[in-house]
């Protein structure tokens, strides 16, 4: 359902993702973990047309989204880290331009809109501006919203961060109700390390641009020898503290915008 | 189409649903009215060149298309803050689509902005010479939000931040407006300042409002809209070649 082979990305000398490659298959939980400035976004962004890899190759159900990106873009949906709603418009009306976006007919919008906005309960709030909800609700209209052109792959960026355990809880149980329903392949990250043990198939674990380990949770504890998915991951990738996210996000972006030539 | 016109629709709703932003609007074109339509009245009259608020109000009605457009424009910098821009660059739609469809939007909004300082400055004494004149009067108007606009969508497609806003208002927006002759007559300038003024699209549309509402004009309505026709094909390409160019 999605590949990534030798997948790699530069910015100017700094190398964000080096010779990645990975497998996820159909109706697969798949998280993709590291700490931060591993490469997790980058990867991330390459994976949904948003930035163009250095060399390798990637393939989402059978497109190269560098040949076609628009097709490319039918075949997912996507939650971003960072808020993606029009605060203005209410819940429904960032539906329904969503659902127009991707090409789907009026009765059709109407029809799964309805259907998602009363899976993540949020029906009876279409009709409020999204400004009011609060962050718990954005994220599950943003998950619906990711979700209305049925997409076969789901990528979810940090989807938890912010969240309480209530709220976390329930929304990763949507999301594997999800998978049983519609057979979404869903691709995350996550710092939650138990989250993922509990509800990734198999987990990648990346770290300055490679993948250190791959595998079920239980292989990778059982590699490692440890009991838990986060000692694991501490083992594998050391326990020194990173660069904070946003400075080498925002580095990687100053650098790249060096380099588009704006 | 379907793309273009839910934008057009998104920029709609906001706009209705904003109404303390319409009022506060409204505040500055209104003091710009009053206070210069009727403070400068005297010293105009006496220079021989009749009523101030008749020469003002076109100028004003430009003015508020100016600013009001613009800033939907600029409201692509806003989309890129609260987030809302990534859902539409990775969505399977051209991008020229989606540009066109928050100009369209955008100069819809500065129209009906536009229109309520028409009926305001109305309400102020201003009279209009030639009811034939009105599809004119609001063609050129349209003319002007849409260019407007579309500069608007250029500059927020590069635009990274709020300091980035204030320079555009102070060595853009502002320049455009103070040049335009929105304010003062454009004849019997000193050299300089009347090739300046000339550069400035705005005032092509200021100087057509006025032939249209008030039968007085610089350069010709037929001119003045040439002129505005080029200058919004220009924004639009411009706009698209950077908005094309837009990483999030």
């Amino acid at each position: 359902m999605l590949r990534a082979v030798h997948l790699t990305k530069q910015f100017g000398n700094l190398t964000a993702v080096d010779d990645v490659s990975f497998e996820v298959g159909k109706g697969e939980i798949f998280a993709f973990l590291g700490p931060n400035g591993a490469g997790k976004t980058t990867t991330i962004r390459m994976l949904t047309t948003m930035l163009r890899p250095t060399s390798g190759s990637l393939e989402i159900d059978g497109v190269d989204p560098e040949m076609d990106p628009e097709e490319a873009r039918r075949k997912f949906g996507i939650v971003f880290q960072d808020p993606s709603l029009d605060g203005d418009l209410t819940a429904w009306e960032n539906m329904e331009l969503h659902g127009v976006f991707y090409g789907l007919d009026r009765r059709l919008r109407n029809l799964r809109g309805e259907e998602l906005l009363r899976k993540f309960n949020l029906w009876e709030r279409r009709s409020d501006p999204v400004k009011q909800f609060s962050g718990g609700m954005k994220r599950r209209l943003e998950i619906a919203r990711s979700l209305l052109h049925t997409p076969p792959v789901l990528f979810l960026d940090e989807p938890t961060l912010g969240l309480d355990p209530q709220t976390r809880h329930k929304l990763w149980s949507q999301i594997q109700q999800l998978r049983r329903d519609e057979g979404t392949t869903v691709f995350l990250t996550t710092h939650y390390l138990d989250e993922a043990d509990q509800v990734a198939d198999r987990v990648a674990i990346i770290d300055h641009g490679t993948v250190k380990a791959l595998g079920s949770p239980l292989e990778l504890k059982a590699m490692t020898g440890t009991e838990t998915l986060e000692k694991a991951f501490l083992s594998l990738t050391g326990s020194g503290i990173r660069e904070e996210g946003a400075d080498t996000g925002e580095t990687m972006r100053v650098i790249s915008r060096m380099w588009s030539k704006r | 189409m379907n793309v273009i016109y839910f934008l057009w629709l998104r920029e709609m709703r906001r706009y209705v649903r904003s109404r303390v932003q319409i009022a506060a609007a409204l505040g500055q074109p209104l003091l710009y009215l009053l206070a210069l339509g009727f403070g400068m009245g005297p010293v105009f009259r006496s220079a021989g060149r009749g009523s101030y608020l008749q020469f003002v109000a076109p100028g004003v009605i430009a003015m508020t298309l100016l600013f009001t457009s613009v800033f939907s424009g600029i409201g692509i910098l806003w989309d890129r803050q609260f987030g809302f821009l990534r859902e539409t660059l990775v969505a399977p739609v051209p991008r020229v689509r989606v540009l066109i469809g928050r100009t369209l939007g955008g100069a819809t909004v500065a129209v009906l902005q536009g229109l309520l300082v028409v009926g305001v400055s109305l309400i102020a004494g201003f009279r209009a010479t030639h009811a034939s004149m009105v599809p004119l009067v609001l063609l050129l108007m349209a003319l002007v939000a849409f260019v407007f606009a579309a500069l608007g969508s250029a500059i927020g497609s590069v635009l990274q931040d709020m300091q980035g806003f204030q320079l555009v208002m102070n060595f853009v927006v502002m320049p455009l407006f103070f040049l335009s002759g929105a304010l003062f007559p454009l004849s019997g300038l000193p050299p300089v300042m009347a090739v300046v003024t000339r550069l400035d699209p705005l005032a092509y549309g200021v100087d057509g409002l006025r032939g249209t509402l008030i039968g007085a004009t610089q350069f010709g309505v037929l001119l003045d809209i040439l002129v505005l026709v080029t200058t919004a094909a220009v924004c639009l390409a411009v706009g698209r070649y950077l908005f094309s160019r837009i990483e999030v």
